[in-house]
């Protein structure tokens, strides 16, 4: 998994709450059976007009938005569906981390096994880097991740939450499959038990 | 004594493997079900760590999303989508994962053909790569979705991560109107506490009301706890969930029957347990229910109106109110019911199965759809069509005028081709209306069958009550 340590970027807002995962990536384009080529289907519908131009009023498509890594959201972002494509397409176009007041469950989960960081500012901080974009595009912060902080433009740092583990997954660029496969004693001592459910499925 | 505990921390504590200092819990997964979308990248994970699946016999495969609800003897024409349900068909035989593939006669919508089989049990942990997987909750199972890293984890060790979720009880009391659904329960309780109401938490749903559904309706009621935020949502196991298990291919036989229903008899809550939240709805209060806007949030009754975004005071929450209703087209203050609308779609592992679909015929039967609405109806699995078929649903449906097809997700997720056209209204009993969630700029209004069948007799939204 990418690593992550410390990012300092632009934010890119999004004032929109319940960016559900069928805006991130639309769901006609998950029949795909490859993780390549998503960026191009990011926020599709907003980003593309009937005939599949990109909408010059779209933030994504605005020039001097290009190469900015973090995206500033509104409430409860990446709700909707468990679709590990809408983590894919924001990495690959390359976001880095996403700010918001707060994330649905599995898109968080998703997220942090990609490499890509969710954020979880307070309402005020929230509104007030709402504001701060607004007042001046340029406006940047930076990402910590050892010391959990957010620094705002001016020098004022915030603490945001992250568990242990996934920081240290993040840290070092630690694949979850790679720590439960050191498990497997534990996984057989399991499966050893009488008492467990898995016997009452019967093989077909 | 023991404390007392509530039916979520008995699965839970029942299935943790190894816990770590510093680490999330280790859970075992006892269920993993498959489908064509969210499994290719998992399974070419595997081989390029040149893994097996650790279990094959606790997985199992079906393809339904991208799956076309045209009759099976046509080939898919979709090239794309053709590509990835062969790719499942052939990573289940490379694996040695049993399936219900495209020309099974079992093949059918994942959360509809788990129950149907009793592969879905009591006391288990299921998880597929599919947020509706807190359907299989309905039978008393900690179930919920996973992305496709976790996929291929499962696929691997057959555990998986997790923190523990808080536990959310959804108490519903009292006695259902007639002509209100369970589908009307669970959008009344979104609408109440928000698509994000009831993240970080797994929903208990008890209550009069909710011992009083039958298992089809306990499984659309838990089939949309994501849509309140929650992974998962369950109802302790009782004597129907036993009835209705009876007999079922997968569930075991005999004395293990005995012993199977033994052990789950001690599932449910203890008296006294403690809940981290709690919420109470009462059941005679309930209208029937439909949403007006771009989240399964947005929700009123038939017979109210659409809300005004100038009455809310956060900003965002308004801008993104006044958004929804730009997307929809629709003028704050007024009725929802006399809304024109283009297409009526019956189906999806919310509202797919024998009652759906008796409910939906019982409302047109004798009765045509209006010509200018199309409706589909879409069973959730080969099972059910056959089934409904005995009955002559199929024909009521037919001489409605409404379309009968194969089964699949079909219009709910607008993949295999069943979708709406830019600016279309549907009224639909799937469970996300979202953006473009049933086809590039279509308009979705969510609704129990009842509401949809008379709304596509009518052609307009409408009450099912005053057809
Ligand atoms: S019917 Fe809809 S919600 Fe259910 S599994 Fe299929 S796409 Fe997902």
């Amino acid at each position: 998994m990418a690593q992550f340590t410390t990012l300092t970027s632009r934010m890119m807002p999004m004032p929109v709450d319940n960016i559900d995962t069928d805006q991130i990536i639309p769901a006609r384009f998950l029949k795909t059976i490859s993780k390549e080529g998503l960026d191009k289907q990011l926020f599709n519908d907003w980003r593309y007009d009937a005939s599949g131009n990109p909408k010059p009023d779209f933030i994504l498509n605005a020039p001097e938005w290009q190469g900015v890594r973090i995206l500033l959201a509104g409430d409860n972002f990446g709700c909707g569906s468990s679709r590990e494509h809408a983590p894919w397409a924001l990495t690959q176009w390359g976001f880095r981390a996403i700010l918001s007041t707060s994330f649905a469950d599995i898109f968080k989960s998703n997220a942090l096994k990609n490499g890509l960081v969710p954020v979880v500012v307070s309402r005020e901080v929230h509104a007030k880097l709402f504001e701060l974009v607004a007042a001046d595009a340029q406006a940047a912060v930076t990402i910590d991740l050892a010391s959990q902080t957010l620094t705002l433009p001016g020098g004022a740092k915030v603490e945001f939450p992250v568990d242990a583990f996934s920081k240290h997954c993040l840290l070092e660029g630690v694949d979850e499959l790679g720590y439960i496969l050191q498990q497997a004693p534990a996984i057989e001592a399991y499966e050893a038990r009488k008492d467990v459910h898995l016997n009452t499925l019967q093989p077909s | 004594m023991s404390t007392p505990r509530t039916i979520i921390e008995k699965l839970w504590d029942s299935h943790v493997v190894a816990e770590r200092e510093g680490a999330p819990s280790l859970i075992y997964i006892d269920l993993h079900l498959v489908h064509e979308v969210t499994s290719p990248q998992a399974f070419a994970g595997l081989r390029a760590r040149g893994l097996k699946v650790r279990r094959p016999r606790n997985t199992f495969a079906t393809t339904d999303h991208s799956t076309p609800t045209t009759p099976r003897s046509l080939p898919i024409v979709d090239p794309i989508a053709k590509a990835q349900v062969e790719r499942l068909e052939s990573n289940c035989e490379e694996f040695g994962i049993p399936y219900f593939g495209f020309q099974s006669p079992h093949q059918g919508i994942v959360h509809v053909i788990g129950p149907e089989n009793g592969l879905t049990q009591p006391g288990m942990t299921v998880v597929c790569g599919d947020s509706h997987t807190a359907t299989h909750g309905a039978f008393g199972a900690l179930a919920f979705g996973i992305g496709t890293s976790e996929v291929e984890m499962v696929l691997a060790t057959q555990c998986l991560l997790q923190r523990k979720s808080k536990t959310y009880e959804v108490r519903v009391d009292g006695a259902l109107k007639p002509g209100v659904t369970a589908k009307d329960i669970i959008l009344a309780l979104i609408a109440r506490i928000g698509v994000g109401g009831g993240t970080g938490c797994v929903f208990e749903y008890r209550g009069t009301a909710i011992s009083a559904l039958s298992m089809e309706e306990r499984m659309t009621v838990c089939n949309m706890s994501i849509e309140g935020g929650a992974r998962a949502g369950l109802i302790a196991p009782d004597d129907k969930t036993y009835q209705f298990l009876a007999g079922k291919p997968f569930v075991p036989k005999d004395a293990a029957w005995d012993a199977a229903v033994e052990r789950w008899k001690k599932l449910p809550t203890d008296p006294g347990a403690a809940y981290d939240r709690t919420i109470s709805m009462d059941a005679n209060e309930l209208e029937p229910m439909i949403t007006f806007g771009t989240n399964p949030g947005m929700g009123i009754p038939v017979s109210g109106v659409v809300p005004d975004p100038s009455s809310l005071s956060d900003p965002l929450e308004r801008d993104s109110l006044a958004k929804a209703l730009r997307y929809m087209d629709l003028t704050p203050g007024k009725p929802l019911a006399g809304q024109p609308v283009n297409v009526v779609f019956v189906g999806s592992c919310t509202n797919s199965r024998m009652s759906d679909l008796r409910a939906a015929a019982g409302v047109l039967k004798g009765r045509k759809v209006n010509p200018k609405v199309r409706m589909m109806v879409v069973p959730g699995s080969m099972e059910i069509k056959r089934q409904a078929e005995a009955e002559g649903l199929d024909k009521v449906f037919r001489e409605a005028g409404a379309d009968w097809r194969e089964a699949g997700c079909s219009m709910c997720i607008a993949m295999n081709g069943d979708q709406l056209q830019p600016g279309e209204y549907s009224v639909s009993t799937s469970n996300r209306n979202f953006e473009g969630r049933q086809g590039k700029g279509g308009r979705t209004f969510l609704a129990s069958p009842l509401t949809a069948a008379a709304s596509a007799i009518a052609g307009v939204v409408t009450d099912a009550r005053k057809l």
